[in-house]
């Protein structure tokens, strides 16, 4: 019963969200200042990860690919398609809900504690849509871009392990990524990036403004946004592939 | 002027609140005193529209706070200004940037506007030169006197207290209590106060009212304090160690 509860509770701080801005010129503002925070402040996490990413999973194929009877552009085949599908999209929204996630919930949070919130409504503020609706929006236009530069970097790196490996050519690599390639699967992963960079900052804003009591509690926010954020990342993963992939 | 009708508020069944009915003049420095778990906050939180009252009214003007009609209850608290226990200021923000915050949000003011806006609130709280300092770099007091320059920054009708004196030595206290009262008559707005301080009572406490167990228990001028026979009223300014 307690899930329905705060399933029922996220849904309507999202509906309360929904109501004319009191100033739109500072709500654009906040807007560019999350699209900052949450774009380029995770942009170097997002470029690490998504060059080892298509690194990582290059050799790793190569490894598996032993027999001479299938040709080298499989693994471009393999890595782009993967990298597309799954580990841009998924791993990079997993490794957003870790940072961004608990950085929203942490921030909303220590306002609601130290009774910033408080006064904002005292003020005629409708907080939910002044703290949340800007991040919400920055998420769902940045972790799109986030996810296309995650692609790149990822064929970026696997090119470069193929080539420093000697498991394949760059020619090798590019030919078999193109030779499947589908703009389907390009959409689908925005699709994924799209949906993920709304669970992200959504739920975390939900479990940020709803903090009770002190520090420990702004931790434990934090903590229960990134791990929520990641299981609804998994389990939207999944229904995502169940309905646009059969 | 502020109207209470007959509000009740009760958290798990518990009754904080129970039944108080009293009206707050405008003009006029209003206090709330009692002890710690009587009520005072969640009377003052629901006044402002923090907390859903179970039941009876609470009317601005004679216009009704009411949580269904969330365009009126909007309308209302924009005339609202209020000073908070621990000042509520924008931490991530400068001095400048928090009383300016309303500005920006309600008027159309020029930038050159909100500036001249916000320095004649700060000179108004005796605070002045601190416009680029972050709340962390000032001290409790100057934080209160930020708190109310900002509670001020608009043209309100109404300004609330929650302990306005809490954590800060005599002499700061005297100097926020005079600021409140002068901003009161200046601007000739209904002030309500929740305080313990006794001090405050006695010099700038216009109207006064005494909460024991979520109920109204007495009603007075400061005048009358000292000489109520009121046996919990005496009870609790003995306890204060002023009377």
């Amino acid at each position: 019963m307690t899930v329905f509860y705060h399933f029922g509770r996220y849904l309507l701080f999202l509906r309360s969200m929904f109501t004319k801005p009191e100033k739109l010129s500072v709500y654009t503002q906040r807007l560019f200042t999350e699209m900052v925070a949450i774009g380029i402040g995770s942009l170097p996490i997002v470029i690490l990860i998504s060059i080892f990413q298509g690194a990582v999973t290059t050799v790793q194929t190569a490894y598996q690919l032993v027999t001479p009877m299938i040709p080298k552009t499989t693994i471009g085949i393999i890595v782009s398609d993967s990298t597309m599908l799954e580990l841009a999209p998924t791993i990079t929204s997993l490794v957003l809900a870790g940072k961004v996630g608990s950085h929203i919930a942490s921030e909303i949070g220590t306002m609601r504690i130290n009774e910033e919130i408080d006064a904002l409504e005292v003020m005629g503020i409708n907080t939910a849509a002044f703290l949340g609706l800007p991040k919400i929006l920055a998420g769902l236009l940045m972790v799109p871009i986030l996810v296309i530069i995650s692609i790149f970097l990822s064929e970026v790196g696997g090119i470069a392990a193929g080539h420093f490996s000697g498991a394949l050519t760059a020619d090798e690599f590019i030919q078999g990524a193109r030779s499947t390639f589908k703009l389907f699967t390009l959409q689908f992963s925005l699709i994924k990036a799209f949906t993920f960079g709304f669970i992200i900052t959504s739920v975390s804003c939900f479990h940020g403004y709803y903090t009770q009591g002190g520090a420990i509690e702004v931790g434990e926010s934090s903590t229960k946004a990134v791990v929520y954020s990641s299981i609804m990342i998994l389990v939207a993963d999944y229904i995502l592939a169940d309905l646009l992939l059969k | 002027m502020i109207e209470l009708k007959d509000v009740h508020k009760s958290f798990q069944g518990r009754e904080v609140l129970r039944g108080i009915s009293t009206v707050f003049e405008a003009g006029k420095i209003n206090l709330v005193i009692g002890a710690s778990g009587h009520g005072k906050s969640v009377l003052m939180r629901s006044m402002v529209g923090l907390i859903d009252v179970d039941k009876g009214n609470i009317l601005y003007d004679n216009r009704i706070l009411d949580f269904k009609d969330y365009e009126q209850t909007r309308e209302i608290r924009r005339d609202i200004g209020m000073l908070f226990q621990g000042s509520a200021l924008f931490n991530s923000s400068t001095v400048q940037e928090n009383v300016e915050f309303p500005l920006k949000m309600f008027t159309n003011m020029t930038k050159e506007e909100r500036i001249e806006r916000v320095n004649f609130c700060l000179k108004h709280v005796n605070l002045e030169n601190v416009n680029s300092k972050f709340p962390a770099e000032i001290s409790g007091g100057m934080k209160k006197r930020v708190g109310i320059a900002r509670a001020i920054a608009l043209d309100i009708k109404y300004l609330f207290c929650d302990e306005p004196n809490s954590g800060l030595d005599p002499i700061t206290s005297r100097v926020i209590d005079n600021l409140i009262r002068d901003i009161t008559e200046e601007f000739n707005i209904t002030t309500i106060i929740n305080t313990h301080d006794m001090k405050t009572v006695f010099d700038i406490g216009d109207n006064i009212i005494f909460i024991y167990k979520g109920d109204k228990w007495w009603e007075g001028t400061r005048n009358d304090v000292k000489t109520s026979h009121n046996k919990e009223l005496q009870d609790f300014l003995n306890a204060s160690y002023i009377v």
